[in-house]
Parts: C-alpha cells; sequence; structure tokens
C-alpha cells in the first residue's frame, strides 16, 4: 500500500530524512517512532502530498505521490501533527466542508456515520472553536476518515489527549486498521506497542530498525533478562546469584528480589530455583522478562548517536561548517516542534 | 472545477459569520450615505440634477480601503491555523484553492456593490427625467472589474504572509501604488508616460467607464490584472510546497 524508496528530503542545507526505504502492506498498522525532530512528520508530509521530496520516490495505494498527486491524495486520509480545523465553523460544516472537496456524494449522511464512529454526533452543531483538545482531536479524525480512504496518515494522533481519550483513540485506530493500511507516527513506545502490527524507528532521519513490537523486544532482550521475586528481604540475593555459572550480570537489585541477566544460549532458571530453596529463601517468582522498549529505543538510538559522534571526530577540519550545521539543525528543530 | 465553488461558498457563508465583514459593509454604506446626502442637499441648493457619479465616485475610494481588510485573511489565516496542509493534502489543485479564495472574496464584494444599487435607485426617483442609465451601466462595471482586480491582489498578496496586519498594509501599498503609478508621468518623458498611464488603474476608469465610455481595452486591462495576480498567488502557493 504505501512503498517508500530512497526518500529524502533537504531543509535548505539540512537534511531531514535521509534515504529511507520501507514497505507497508495492506491492512498493516505500523508506528513511525522516533525523537522529536527525527524526521517523521517530514516522512508523513511528503507521503501525504503536502510537500515533495528532494530525491526518492513513493508510491501510496498505486499512485506516485509525485506524478499522480491528485489520486494519490484521493486515498489518503491524513492527520497533521497540529490539528488543521477551522474554530469558526460547526464541526458538520466543517466535515461536509471537506467531504465536499473529495466529491463524495451523499455528503451529508457520510459526514453523520462519520461522527458516529468517532462519538462526536452530539455535538455536531457546535462550534470549532468551543470544543475540548480531546474532542477538536477526534474531529481531525474524522475528517481524515470522510472518504474511506485506503491509506490512513496519522501524525502523532494521541498528542495532548488525557488517558482515557488516549485510549478510546487507539482503540478507534485497532478498530480502522482492521480494514484499512495504517501507518502512525509517535514518540511514545508503549502506543506503538499496544496498537501497531509493525515498529519502523527513526532517528536522525534514518531507519534504525524495523520489525514488529514482539520481535523487537525478544531480539534485543532476547529473554535474557531475568526477574526473581522472594517472600521476605533480599539481603545477600545477588552475591547469590552472580555466583551462579551462566549469570553475566545484576541488573537491579529490588526489596524483595533482584533482576539478572543471563550469557545467551543458557537457561539457569533450574538452577537458580534450586539455589534459592536451598539457602533457605522463600521464591514467589522467576520469570524472564523482556527489555521495555523504552529501553531498546534509548539503547538503538544512543548507538546511533555514538556513531554519529565517532564520525564527527573523524572529520576534525570541517569541525567549524559542523558546528554550524548544528545549530541551524537545533533551530530548525525548535521550529518543527 | 467544482472544488473552486465548493472553496468560494465556504469563505461566502464565512463572512456571513464574522462581525469585521458585517463592519466593514456597514461602514461603506454609512460613508457612501452620508456623502450621498450632502450630494443631494448641495444639488437642491445649486438647482442641478447630480448624476450616478456621486455614489461611484466615493465606492471607488472605499473600495481601496475595504478590499485588503476583506481579502487579508483569506490565505494568510489557512497559514496560521496550519489548514492550508489540510488544503494542499485534499484532492484540490493549487489554482482550485487560489480561485476559489478569490471567487468567495469577489462574491462577498458583488453582494456589498448590489445593495449599494439602492442609491442610483433613489436618485432615479429624486432627479427628473431620471438618472442616465449609461452611465449607471458603464460605472458599475467599472466598479465590478475594479474589484476583481484588487481582491485578486489581495488574495495573491495574502499568499505570500501568514501575519494579517502584514498583508493588509501590503495589499493597500500595492493598491496606491497602482491608483497613483501616472502621477510622475510627466516627469519621466514620452514613453515611460505612456507606459505609467496603462498601468495604472485610475487612467482606465475616470477617462473611460466613469463618464459612461466602456472600451475594450480597459476591461481587458483590468481582466488581465485579475489573472497575473491570481497566477500569481497559485505560484506562491506552490513554492510554499518546496520550502
Amino acid at each position: 500500500m504505501i512503498q517508500v524508496e530512497g526518500l529524502t528530503k533537504d531543509y535548505g542545507l539540512r537534511r531531514a530524512i535521509e534515504d529511507l526505504t520501507f514497505n507497508v502492506n495492506k491492512g498493516e498498522i505500523v508506528g513511525f517512532l522516533g525523537p522529536n525532530g527525527a524526521g517523521k512528520t517530514t516522512t508523513m508530509r511528503i507521503l501525504s502530498g503536502y510537500m515533495p521530496p528532494t530525491a526518492g520516490k513513493a508510491v501510496v495505494a498505486g499512485y506516485d505521490i509525485i506524478e499522480q498527486s491528485l489520486e494519490a491524495r484521493q486515498k489518503i486520509g491524513y492527520l497533521p501533527e497540529t490539528v488543521p480545523l477551522y474554530p469558526d465553523m460547526t464541526v458538520f460544516d466543517y466535515l461536509k466542508f471537506m467531504a465536499d472537496l473529495r466529491h463524495i456524494p451523499e455528503a451529508e449522511e457520510k459526514v453523520d456515520d462519520v461522527l458516529e464512529l468517532v462519538h462526536m454526533e452530539e455535538r455536531s452543531d457546535g462550534y470549532i472553536g468551543n470544543l475540548s483538545k480531546g474532542m477538536r482531536q477526534r474531529v481531525g479524525l474524522a475528517q481524515a476518515l470522510i472518504h474511506e480512504p485506503e491509506v490512513l496518515i496519522l501524525d502523532e494522533p494521541t498528542i495532548g489527549l488525557d488517558p482515557a481519550q488516549i485510549h478510546e483513540v487507539r482503540n478507534l485506530i485497532r478498530e480502522i486498521g482492521k480494514e484499512r493500511t495504517v501507518l502512525l507516527s509517535t514518540h511514545i513506545l508503549s502506543e506503538a506497542q499496544q496498537v501497531c502490527n509493525r515498529v519502523l524507528i527513526i532517528n536522525k532521519g534514518r531507519i534504525v530498525v524495523e520489525d514488529s513490537p514482539e520481535d523487537l523486544q525478544a531480539r534485543l532482550a532476547g529473554g535474557r533478562r531475568i526477574a526473581v521475586r522472594i517472600a521476605g528481604d533480599s539481603k545477600d540475593l545477588d552475591h547469590l546469584i552472580s555466583s551462579i555459572p551462566g549469570v553475566s550480570r545484576i541488573i537491579e537489585v529490588f526489596n524483595d528480589g533482584v533482576d539478572f541477566e543471563v550469557e545467551p544460549g543458557e537457561d539457569v532458571r533450574p538452577e537458580v530455583a534450586r539455589k534459592l530453596v536451598t539457602s533457605g529463601y522463600d521464591l514467589l517468582e522467576l520469570k524472564p522478562v523482556g527489555f521495555s522498549l523504552e529501553e531498546i529505543f534509548l539503547q538503538l538510538t544512543q548507538e546511533q548517536d555514538a556513531q554519529f559522534e565517532e564520525s564527527k571526530e573523524e572529520q576534525i577540519e570541517l569541525e567549524e561548517e559542523n558546528s554550524e550545521e548544528e545549530k541551524s539543525e537545533e533551530v530548525n528543530e525548535e521550529k518543527e516542534g | 472545477m467544482r472544488n473552486v465553488f465548493t472553496i468560494a461558498s465556504r469563505e461566502y457563508k464565512l463572512y456571513f459569520a464574522t462581525p469585521a465583514a458585517y463592519m466593514i459593509a456597514a461602514m461603506t454604506f454609512l460613508i457612501i450615505g452620508i456623502i450621498f446626502y450632502a450630494n443631494i442637499n448641495y444639488a437642491l441648493v445649486q438647482q442641478f440634477a447630480p448624476t450616478v457619479e456621486i455614489v461611484i465616485g466615493p465606492f471607488i475610494t472605499i473600495l481601496i480601503f475595504a478590499t485588503p481588510a476583506i481579502t487579508m485573511r483569506l490565505l494568510a489565516e489557512e497559514q496560521r491555523l496550519g489548514t492550508l496542509e489540510l488544503l494542499l493534502t485534499a484532492p484540490v489543485r493549487d489554482w482550485e484553492l487560489v480561485v476559489g479564495k478569490w471567487l468567495g472574496g469577489f462574491s462577498f464584494m458583488l453582494t456589498i456593490i448590489a445593495i449599494t444599487l439602492l442609491y442610483p435607485l433613489v436618485l432615479n426617483r429624486l432627479v427628473d427625467p431620471g438618472i442616465d442609465q449609461g452611465l449607471l451601466v458603464s460605472g458599475y462595471l467599472g466598479l465590478v472589474l475594479i474589484t476583481a482586480a484588487l481582491i485578486a491582489i489581495g488574495v495573491m498578496v495574502s499568499s505570500f504572509f501568514s501575519n494579517q496586519i502584514a498583508v493588509f498594509f501590503a495589499t493597500l501599498g500595492i493598491y496606491m501604488v497602482l491608483w497613483l503609478i501616472s502621477t510622475p508621468a510627466q516627469a519621466v518623458g514620452a514613453t515611460g508616460a505612456e507606459l505609467l498611464k496603462y498601468i495604472d488603474f485610475a487612467e482606465h476608469f475616470y477617462n473611460t467607464l466613469y463618464i459612461g465610455i466602456i472600451d475594450l481595452s480597459d476591461i481587458i486591462y483590468y481582466l488581465s490584472i485579475t489573472a497575473l495576480a491570481l497566477f500569481f498567488g497559485t505560484m506562491s502557493v506552490e513554492t510554499r510546497r518546496w520550502r
């Protein structure tokens, strides 16, 4: 449904995204993950037909986003980061306007349907300017859904919502994702974990990792982190566990237990259980836990940052130029943020 | 083409939902009304029959100040609200957006112009044997043409900035230049003077349409200005994508 090949975008001297290549298949919900200023919004703006890339190509729903922009835009529902609403229009008029721009027959019924979908039918006659942030977000989503697009591009759809609304919007996206292709960006990892079939992690304009949230976790953690919980005091527990062969390091010590890492390919759990029981601890729990996506994410982006730093050091002669670029980068990031 | 009407009709309706547009309309009628009344009084004292010029003359001046206030919002606000992103990612061509905005503003001004037809109607009853209809037609044709061009320039400038105050004054500045450019004509020699006179807005109005002469070249002049401004406006929206 979405094919991206070598997509690059420069803002003046700053390279926002570099050589992005990925595919999103039909019926998939793909999460686009990255810190602020990583290039998520830029990528989505290009895919939605808002601006052309500097290099590379993208095909959405079978249409080239540059050559057949109008056809592609017809197939895309897009919710930008700042929800684009007219505060002096009513919810109904706004959605009717969007439906008319997309030449939808029986637009008024369609508007009612989509309002029901986002649970906004009661506020249909209210002015958008009087709506809460969560409601505005839902109207924005309704606008992206009104023409039943094959592809939905959502830029940080849950930003600024309260927990109940976030839950609601995520459920809605999951619901929509059953029939349509969804590409959503977020910097909240748990969101990607909950909603997406697949995650693309992007940092400094490049894709760092592409995987399913589960595999990603498994691949990086490898089930090598094990948590032990006991009844009573965990005094000297860490010494006992680190003395067991196959345990590579203690990660964290808690009042009632220890998290530790084992060497790859080893299953030390039976040995740990035996040792604990014979040493007189009351074993309550012994289970492998993955790293959270947060930890993986930090690890990955830091790795990339380290590489970036190294390559910078190699170009000492270009130091001045680099620092200048960084400055403009910072300014641009602020603007984007 | 359908998109043009969708956008224009949204704009047109929005004018009636905002107090600014009502204020502009009210001020227009108030000023024309006062001048109209004063002229009638003067004509009574001096014992002559006033023509439709007493409506069209002041109206043209008001147009120069009212039009930027009508057009400043059109594209600048879309940029400020971020809704330009919405329109540029909808299946709408850039020119459809610009022409739609123009048509919306133009329709609103046409409504105001249509309402001012009341003054000539009243005047027609006051003077004997009625007003000169030819003068009325050509004068109002001039008004419509000038409005079309002024709105187009306003839409163009509105696409340049996201700050409405900047748009207002930049638009007013361009109007002033176009209105007064032939003033230094005598100082620049023959060809220069011809050129300046050709560019000048007022030259195409006061010497012809205002006094009842309908000349095709004047009509073409105003239509060209309209088309040119809309073309530059479209270019400006298009370049926005490349930034």
